[in-house]
């Protein structure tokens, strides 16, 4: 692999007596799409909150573009490159969907003029660009999705991370959505995404990680990771195992 | 359709500060059709807080850190030019500043430890630093303790802003800074800040996501609403001429600060205009009607008036004139 982007190694982290993440490592390569996968409470998420640094590891250390970020705080690592989006939509309720995607694009733009056109720039690319004016708190699930990842875009990532983007959306929408992943690789954007449904993320992802309890099961290309035996028992069980 | 969309934004901004010079124009008019005084001082009263209020909401509303200990921040502003001028000789124009500079010093100390605290702990903790700092002026002899301080009148100065008689030219005074506030909101509003505060109001966790620094923003907003709040202080001390603590620091005055703003319409450029408009003249006609020796049935009337304005309007009385546009915007989305 060429120099990662991401480096996680040896991440482990505890809530209570709840072991989320248990010296978990991997790398990113920049450009790729990652597929993070595991059954509820695998550690998906909480693993997303590390790399974005909401969440500070109890040990462990992850590298982003070679320099070490755990325990900087979510602020830095946005200031840095990492953009994300929620599990649960996180929308400015107050505000239309051109100022929620503002808010991104200030961290670059001084000026409000400035702001207000990377923002329609993004807005158009991410396919709401009739929605611009509309209250946020008033878009359709799957907008509200779109509407997180315009947000996180309008920050210039390099790394972006998404939590269940697909999950809820009807076929065609997933689709919409698998196609606008495609188009963010193609800007460039290295890209980790958490889903459950793996037929949905499999066509998408260049590679997996496939988590269960909190540990890392295994690692490899989608057709590898159908077929193996671990997978299936994580998922559907010991009886299903051939 | 996208080009046209994006231009909307800025329409509604151009069409805001078109409206707000529009009422400034009908506000520097409005004495030459009221004669009468009584009602001349309870426009100037209206006017300030319409100013008051919209300092407040500027932190209250937009970076949603509800305050209710904004009183101590228009007391440090009265008493500081108070004592300028009355024990140096200081103009109301310096002390303006310099009451302006302290009171927003002061709301940024009191924001370095309270911003630590989480949710409601804010809004307490504002309460009791105000009720003490309260307490503790009206025991301190440097400051004429209870007694308070008069402002003396010598002669006719508007470097002084002293008056023969006040309410006229304080009809402007307030009128300015209650425009001068507005066009801050309003600024703010359309700035990289505003964007921000709004958003660590709305989701701090999202707002981090974005590389937002929550506590910083908390303390810039507290800081220009402070100085805000202060600079009216100023300007009450200096109309009314006499300032004590029960007049200037006491938990009824921050929440008179703070009412407007929330019946108005909280974080709205025009709910604290609004509910000056509304809540001022209703209370000091209940007290001038009813009477003090009613024994507080002026309180009673008043705060049926706000329980019935916030039954019937939560989102406070500008969503009166939002309602359409909204749904005109649903339409089209
Ligand atoms: N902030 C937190 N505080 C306490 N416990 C947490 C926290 N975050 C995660 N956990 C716990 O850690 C475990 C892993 O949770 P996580 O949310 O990472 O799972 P997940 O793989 O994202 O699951 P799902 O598919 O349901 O979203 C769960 O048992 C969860 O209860
Ligand atoms: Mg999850």
């Amino acid at each position: 692999m060429a120099e990662p982007l991401l480096a996680i190694r040896g991440i482990s982290k505890s809530f209570g007596s709840v072991a989320a993440n248990v010296d978990i490592s991997f790398e990113v390569a920049p450009g790729e799409i990652l597929g993070l996968i595991g059954p509820n409470g695998a550690g998906k998420s909480s693993l997303f909150n590390i790399i974005a640094g909401s969440i500070v590891p109890d040990r462990g250390e992850i590298l982003f573009a070679g320099r070490r970020i755990s325990g900087i705080g979510a602020v830095a690592c946005a200031r840095l490159g990492i953009g994300r989006t929620f599990q649960v939509v996180r929308s400015f309720d107050s505000m239309t969907v051109l100022e929620n995607v503002m808010v991104g694009a200030f961290l670059h733009a001084r000026r409000s003029a400035a702001a207000m056109r990377a923002a329609g720039e993004v807005i158009a690319f991410c396919g709401l660009a009739g929605r611009q004016d509309v209250p946020a708190h008033r878009l359709s699930p799957p907008d509200k999705r779109r509407l997180e990842i315009a947000r996180a875009l309008a920050t210039r990532p390099r790394l972006l991370l998404l939590d269940e983007m697909l999950t809820g959306l009807t076929p065609t929408e997933a689709r919409e959505g698998m196609q606008l992943v495609r188009d963010l690789r193609a800007q460039g954007i290295t890209i980790i995404m958490v889903e459950h449904v793996m037929e949905v993320l499999l066509p998408l992802i260049d590679r997996a990680i496939v988590l269960d309890l909190g540990r890392k099961l295994l690692e490899g290309r989608p057709a590898e990771i159908v077929r193996h035996p671990d997978v299936i028992r994580a998922y559907l069980g010991d009886r299903y195992v051939a | 359709m996208a080009g046209a969309a994006r231009g909307t934004l800025t329409m509604r901004r151009r069409r805001e500060i078109l409206l707000g010079a529009a009422i400034l124009v009908f506000l520097a008019l409005l004495p030459l059709g009221v004669g009468n005084v009584y009602l001349r001082g309870l426009i100037v009263l209206t006017l300030l807080y319409a100013g008051l209020a919209q300092a407040w909401n500027i932190l209250g509303g937009y970076c949603g850190q509800i305050s209710l200990g904004h009183a101590l921040y228009f007391g440090i502003g009265a008493y500081t030019s108070t004592l300028l001028l009355t024990r140096l000789g200081v103009s109301p124009l310096f002390g303006m500043f310099a009451g302006g500079v302290l009171s927003g010093g002061a709301a940024f100390l009191v924001g370095l430890p309270c911003f630590r605290l989480s949710g409601h702990y804010y809004v307490i903790a504002t309460l009791v630093i105000g009720m003490m700092v309260a307490l503790l002026a009206a025991n301190w002899d440097f400051i004429n303790a209870a007694q308070g301080i008069t402002i003396p009148f010598h002669q006719e100065s508007w470097t002084d802003l002293a008056f023969r008689t006040a309410i006229l030219p304080f009809h402007y005074v307030m009128l300015a800074y209650a425009a001068l506030i507005w066009l801050i909101a309003w600024l703010i509003e359309g700035s990289r800040w505003g964007f921000f505060w709004r958003a660590v109001k709305d989701d701090v966790a999202a707002a981090r996501s974005l590389g937002i620094s929550i506590y910083p923003s908390k303390l810039a907003a507290a800081a220009i609403s402070g100085a805000a709040t202060g600079i009216g202080g100023v300007l009450y001390a200096h109309y009314i001429g006499f300032i004590d603590p029960d007049s200037t620091l006491d938990l009824s005055l921050s929440v008179l600060i703070a009412l407007p703003a929330v019946v108005g319409g909280i974080g709205t450029l025009w709910g604290p205009l609004l509910g000056a408009a509304v809540l001022i003249p209703v209370q000091q006609l209940s007290v001038a009607w009813l009477g003090s020796a009613a024994g507080g049935i002026d309180l009673m009337v008043y705060g049926a008036l706000i329980m019935a304005l916030a039954l019937a309007r939560p989102e406070g009385l500008v969503s009166f004139f939002q309602g359409r546009a909204r749904e005109e915007a649903a339409d089209h989305g």
